[in-house]
């Protein structure tokens, strides 16, 4: 059953709506809510909402519970390839828990905590960026990392990355609901404004495995297509900036591991001809986000690597 | 007066980035004044030149007090400016929300820290803001409630307010809050509009200015700067009455930044946007003044059209 969330008028003959679909079956009180599209440049969720929802609607008779399906949280910046909420010029992900008596955009973010609150779960789904190309993993924020560690396991993702907390993003939805006791769990994968499918099937697998470790789907999933995700806790990862500006050129994937000096990619000038920097892996470990977007400035991000 | 470059990156495609800074005096550093950080904040940049302007020629006439030194960034974002672009360009990130920097983090956070390095260790800082939300200002000091904010200091400008405000964990990263936690006494100066250098408002705030170095002693007594010179209120923006868009169209506005207002007054109207009828009237909800309006010509439903200081 599809409802709306939120819905506020915009100027011209147009209403600003959020919504979500709600699949219930069985006697089971579980719920888990899928949500994605904080970040209108970010896609790999609407595959997941999709797929996710045609196993579920083809299989109702698994489901014990309810699950909801946020596809769009900021659906104007979708709508336009804009990362933030066009109007405000925001990145929504830095205003959470809002207010109900602040600006259009703060309101919001009020309305989709107070739907989210209570849940038994909340999958909150990203796609890094149109720069950086990510395995599908889970981050958490340290203070978290007892509660939601034993669930990110479940979801077939290739990392699980434990970071430290900065009060910077206590702003965040999953901040926001996992400080008031509804456990949220981040999912990273993919790069920006496309759809890797093998990935989103992935996530699929996954979401239904969280789903039958909490008690609301009844049929095993096949736990040897299960992934162990590697762990990292807290100060693992180095950073790979360019040093200089110009076009970062890689045919190196992620998801594997690297060699301490090994070569990731270089920096080219297309004026010169010349190789402006060759770009070395600064330690032996595993390869989890490699640069997509060839343009760099000096500082711009070209890989991170968990530290073996 | 010396002219330096403070902070330089190349860039793939374009001229070399660079912020440059005026220095003034010499000696104790005493005042560090940071334009645009963002590519739309002209009338920052504009007001910072005109100091230089000034300071320039006072230096020459021997009217700055020995022993201090000034230091005036006009622009820490010419390449956003020339792009006619809010915010870096390549990766929308503000370099407001990158303080104190890391100068081997992203691009950004190096711009940061570059700046950060030039302006951290001096006595007062004076950085010329703008506000997220589009709308006219009476002008006002504001400043983060950090535990290390001068409010006698702020009085020091005789701007008509001085506005505090609690950061919340966003807000870590902004100039103003960096720079009071390296014991600069920081102060954000909004002088009303972003677009315009035309008018009264920029004027009044470059006198401003001169007249706040006056008063810390960085230039001569008697040097006349033409401005009001107002007993600040110090007010809480949490005290500001909001009075919000009840529905979306247009917005039609009777009344701005820095009018008086009974309770009652009509504020302004919201119209349908095809039909031309009035959808709802707007008025004041207390005796007081207007200290922020919203200025374009559409409204969104709910969003903040008027801030009201009350009496
Ligand atoms: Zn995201």
């Amino acid at each position: 059953m599809i409802k709306t969330i939120v819905s506020t008028a915009l100027p011209i003959d147009e209403r600003f709506m959020i919504k979500k679909n709600v699949i219930s079956h069985g006697t089971g009180k579980k719920r888990i809510c899928i949500v994605t599209g904080t970040h209108g440049d970010e896609l790999e969720g609407q595959f997941i909402c999709w797929k996710l929802q045609r196993n579920i609607l083809d299989n109702l008779e698994q489901l014990d519970g309810t699950v909801e399906v946020y596809p769009a949280l900021n659906p104007m910046g979708i709508d336009s390839i804009t990362r933030g909420v066009p109007n405000f010029d925001i990145d929504m992900n830095r205003i959470f828990p809002g207010n109900p008596n602040g600006s259009m955009v703060e309101q919001t973010a009020h309305a989709i905590i107070e739907d989210l609150k209570g849940a038994d779960m909340v999958i909150d789904i990203h796609s890094s960026n149109i720069f950086l190309r990510e395995v599908p993993q889970v981050r958490i924020n340290i203070n978290d990392s007892d509660t939601l560690v034993p669930w990110a396991k479940h979801l077939n993702v290739n990392f699980v990355w434990v970071h430290e907390a900065a009060t910077v993003l206590e702003s965040t939805l999953a901040h926001s609901l996992n400080s008031t006791g509804t456990k949220t769990l981040v999912v990273e994968l993919g790069v920006g404004m496309r759809i890797n499918h093998y990935y989103g099937k992935n996530m699929v697998n996954g979401l239904l495995n969280l789903m039958y470790e909490m008690g609301m789907w009844k049929q095993s999933v096949d736990k040897e297509k299960i992934i162990t995700p590697l762990l990292s806790i807290a100060d693992e990862v180095s950073f790979v900036n360019a040093t200089h500006s110009g076009i970062f050129s890689t045919e190196t994937h992620n998801d594997q591991i690297v060699e301490k000096g090994q070569l990731l990619g270089q920096i080219i000038s297309p004026l010169t001809g010349e190789v402006i920097e060759d770009v070395l892996s600064p330690t032996h470990g595993y390869l989890f986000t490699i640069r997509a977007y060839p343009v760099c400035y000096e500082g711009s991000l070209l890989a991170r690597i968990h530290n073996l | 007066m010396k002219k330096e470059i403070l902070f330089s990156m190349e860039s793939p495609y374009r001229d070399t980035f660079r912020i440059r800074g005026y220095r003034f005096g010499e000696g104790e550093k005493s005042l560090a004044i940071v334009g645009s950080m963002r590519g739309d904040e002209i009338q920052q940049l504009y007001i910072c030149s005109q100091l230089v302007k000034q300071l320039k020629e006072l230096e020459d006439k021997g009217m700055l007090i020995p022993d201090h030194e000034i230091l005036i960034i006009p622009s820490a974002n010419p390449f956003s400016m020339n792009l006619e672009k809010r915010f870096w360009a390549m990766d929308s990130t503000d370099i407001n929300r990158m303080f104190p920097g890391y100068n081997l983090g992203e691009t950004t956070q190096r711009i940061a820290a570059g700046l950060f390095e030039a302006i951290k260790d001096y006595s007062y800082g004076i950085q010329m803001a703008s506000y997220y939300m589009p709308g006219n200002f009476i002008p006002h000091v504001r400043m983060l409630e950090t535990g290390y904010e001068d409010i006698d200091t702020a009085k020091l400008f005789g701007m008509p307010y001085i506005c505090r405000r609690k950061p919340l964990p966003f807000d870590t990263t902004l100039l103003n809050y960096n720079w009071q936690i390296w014991e600069t006494k920081a102060f954000s100066i909004y002088g009303g509009q972003n677009n315009e250098v035309e008018g009264k408002e920029s004027t009044s705030t470059i006198n401003t200015i001169l007249h706040f170095m006056q008063r810390i002693g960085l230039i001569d007594k008697s040097i006349r700067a033409h401005c009001a010179d107002y007993n600040s209120v110090l007010l809480d923006e949490s005290e500001l009455i909001s009075v919000n868009a009840p529905t979306a169209g247009i917005f039609y506005k009777k009344k701005d930044a820095g009018d008086e207002v009974k309770k009652g007054t009509p504020l302004g109207q919201i119209l349908d946007p095809y039909e031309g009828v009035v959808k709802s009237k707007i008025f004041a909800p207390e005796d007081g003044v207007v200290f922020f309006a919203h200025n374009k010509s559409l409204a969104l439903q709910n969003t903040p059209l008027f801030k009201i200081h009350k009496f």
